[in-house]
């Protein structure tokens, strides 16, 4: 079974503070690290390799310092890395992210599957995932808490829904994304960190995966942001005082008051 | 659009480096420069003093007719035939939006069994309902959802299509709008027409919540977005509203390949914390399942729904479908309360849009009061006791 992983280099967002004077993002010192739901998707793919056999390959697009990431995902026992880098890919949006992960995705080729995170913790928007699907014309399911099973050219999963889960099947190839349920990601092995110290990762360019440049970064991009703010901090805050009995009474009047109770 | 910096007034001040979200920005002989990393967001032009940064904005992109493109459309999700409350809400923003550009609201209503409740569509505010009832589209499926509303949109051409932020609506919208290379903004807070440009204006948070973009699509159309529940006010039911009624055909674009083999409701009660009005949250500082047991009375008392925190999922206390926060659900109610919640940021970031929100730890430096309306200090067995018979009373 041949799966690629999505795989996302992000800032560390627990470790990202708002200025409040001057309303501005503090970034200084904030690590980088893969997106946390791209982790399950590693260990799941690792798992299915371990079952079924085959490879994993690692797929990001990013700046060359991206590399990073995928080092990571080979101390984990990711077999191969591809980095899709270049200028033409700056800016883009999620639908030309997906475009050039899709076109990187044919140029690797052969493939059964599909995993990637349910949504990156930067832009929390999860829909390169099922863009890139829609891409390469393969079917698409969300937020997967367990693969079942795999067999011939279908797999079952457990789909994760608002009010509970379905169990779907599907034929393969597909993409995936997946929640945090699935699985215990790994901790890196002696013998990958030595693997990924030895590694140097080549990046593929735009012109490698045959993409169209109009359809890249901030040109193939529908959607543009025009302004960042920092959220409207929320309305004074009231601490109250005095016996149990009492902060729960002044609790229960002004929540009266304002009808909510 | 290009970010530039003009290198002769950049003082190399550094206020843009740590002002850039995407670590975009980096100093080279004492002046800023901008890397690739760039997403042209322009929060550095905002943060420089000196005026030594611009913001250019050139067409960009293959621009489609857009004067073609009009009216509101609102994806009216169904659970087993009822309507889901983030689609009212929607029909009553979306009925504001269609106003302002004088223009037509639209409800696209799909599943089977379902034709009965196009009429509580118009009600709430739709000109038209399209509906598509056919057994083969009874489960939600990816495929098949998405190939009505392509088919559809592709068809009327509508200016703005809205749908909830809900499981299914995050995860097929995205399809629909890569076939039709559409804009597409996911999770919005605050929705606006331009008034200059006409264009939609999406406000949605970013950075698990610590900062806000506001987004737009000005080559593309449609203008695609999901919304989250509860940020938007439902509009008023009126039964005497009239309003056309069109049924569609379903005709798959190509074979369905997913097939939903079973359902299974999980919610351990009927309320869906997504929607409800008033929500009692528990954290690992509740210290036992026996404690969250009231909590879920308390939550009964005021007629809302139990959430919890990732430690008290972990701790086997209750099912993952009630965790709020970044790995878990987005919640926006009225009133939220917190019981024995650190207010780890990736707990805050799924709550703290709540209306009001009430902090119960016995840590009075717990980072929960930052975001709390009211602050609890005390033991959380006992401010729930005491919580619970003080409200029975108040509620009578
Ligand atoms: C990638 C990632 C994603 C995450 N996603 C989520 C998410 O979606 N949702 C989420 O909730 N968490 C998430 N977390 C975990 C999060 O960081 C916190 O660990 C978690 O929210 C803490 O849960 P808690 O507040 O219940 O527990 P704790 O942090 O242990 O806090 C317990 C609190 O209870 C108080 N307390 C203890 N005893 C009492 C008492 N007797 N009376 C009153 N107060 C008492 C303590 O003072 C403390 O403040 C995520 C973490 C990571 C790394
Ligand atoms: N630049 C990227 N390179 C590789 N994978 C990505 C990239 N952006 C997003 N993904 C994948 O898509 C998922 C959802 O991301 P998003 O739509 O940005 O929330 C992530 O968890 C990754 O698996």
């Amino acid at each position: 079974m041949n799966i690629i992983v999505l795989v996302k280099q992000v800032p560390d967002t627990s470790e990202v503070k708002i200025n409040r004077e001057t309303n501005t993002l503090i970034r200084d010192g904030v690590p980088s690290i893969i997106n946390p739901f791209d982790m399950f998707a590693i260990e799941e793919a690792l798992r299915l390799r371990e079952k079924h056999g085959g490879k994993v390959t690692a797929l990001t697009m990013g700046p060359p310092q991206a590399a990073e990431a995928l080092k990571e995902a080979v101390s984990l026992g990711v077999d191969d890395v591809v980095l899709l880098s270049d200028r033409a890919f700056a800016g883009a949006d999620t639908w030309a992210t997906s475009y050039a992960l899709s076109m990187g995705i044919r140029k690797i080729g052969q493939y059964d599957l599909v995993i990637a995170g349910k949504q990156a913790i930067d832009g929390d928007t999860a829909q390169v995932g099922p863009e890139t699907a829609d891409m390469l014309g393969i079917p698409f399911i969300a937020y997967i808490r367990k693969i079942e099973k795999v067999e011939n050219d279908t797999m079952v999963v457990e789909r994760m829904m608002d009010e509970g889960y379905d169990v779907v099947e599907t034929s393969l190839p597909c993409l995936i994304t997946v929640v945090k349920e699935i699985n215990q990601p790994r901790v890196p092995s002696l013998k990958g960190k030595m693997k990924a110290k030895s590694l140097k990762v080549t990046a593929w360019s735009a012109k490698d995966v045959n993409a169209d440049e109009n359809k890249l970064g901030l040109k193939g991009s529908p959607t543009q942001v025009v302004r960042i703010f920092p959220p409207a901090p929320r309305g004074g805050r009231e601490m109250l005082s005095g016996s149990v009995a009492d902060q729960v009474a002044a609790v229960a009047k002004k929540l009266k008051e304002q009808s909510l109770i | 659009m290009s970010v530039k910096v003009k290198p002769d007034i950049c003082t190399g001040c550094e206020t843009c480096v740590s002002a850039c979200p995407f670590g975009a920005i980096e100093m080279k002989d004492g002046k800023a420069v901008i890397t690739d990393a760039c997403t042209m967001c322009g929060a550095c032009v905002e943060a420089c003093q000196f005026q030594a940064i611009e913001k250019t904005i050139e067409a960009t992109g293959p621009a489609k007719d857009l004067s073609a493109y009009k009216g509101v459309w609102v994806f009216a999700e169904q659970h087993k035939g009822s309507i889901a409350s983030v689609s009212i809400e929607l029909l009553g923003e979306g009925r504001k939006l269609a106003d302002k550009k004088k223009a037509k609201l639209s409800a696209v209503l799909v599943g089977s069994g379902i034709s009965s409740k196009a009429q509580e569509l118009i009600a709430h505010g739709a000109d038209a309902v399209y509906v598509c009832n056919d057994p083969a589209l009874e489960h939600f499926n990816d495929d098949s959802y998405a190939a009505v509303l392509t088919a559809l949109a592709q068809q009327h051409k509508p200016e703005i299509i809205l749908a909830g932020a809900t499981a299914i609506g995050r995860s097929f919208f995205p399809k629909v709008a890569s076939t039709l290379y559409a804009g597409l903004t996911a999770d919005c807070t605050m929705l606006d027409i331009d008034d200059a440009t006409g264009h939609l204006h999406q406000t949605r948070p970013a950075f698990g919540g610590n900062i806000m973009a506001t987004i737009v699509t000005p080559n593309h159309r449609p203008q695609m977005a999901t919304v989250r529940h509860k940020v938007m006010k439902p509009a008023q039911r009126d039964d005497s509203r009239k309003g056309e009624i069109i049924d569609v055909k379903y005709t798959p674009s190509g074979p369905v390949r997913t097939k939903v083999l079973k359902t299974v409701d999980e919610l351990t009660e009927t309320v869906n914390i997504c929607e409800a009005d008033i929500i009692v949250a528990g954290g690992r500082g509740l210290g036992s399942r026996k404690n969250f047991l009231l909590l879920e009375e308390l939550a009964k008392v005021l007629g809302g729904a139990v959430a919890a925190t990732r430690g008290a999922v972990d701790e086997g206390w209750i099912p993952y479908s009630h965790q709020v926060g970044q790995t878990g659900k987005t919640v926006c109610p009225k009133l939220y309360i917190a019981c024995g919640i650190s207010g780890a940021i990736q707990h805050v970031a799924g709550m703290q849009s709540s209306e009001t929100i009430v902090a119960i730890n016995k840590d009075p430096d717990a980072p929960i009061f930052n975001v709390a309306t009211y602050g609890i200090v005390g033991d959380v067995t006992e401010v729930l006791t005491e919580m619970i018979k003080k409200f029975r009373e108040v509620r009578g």
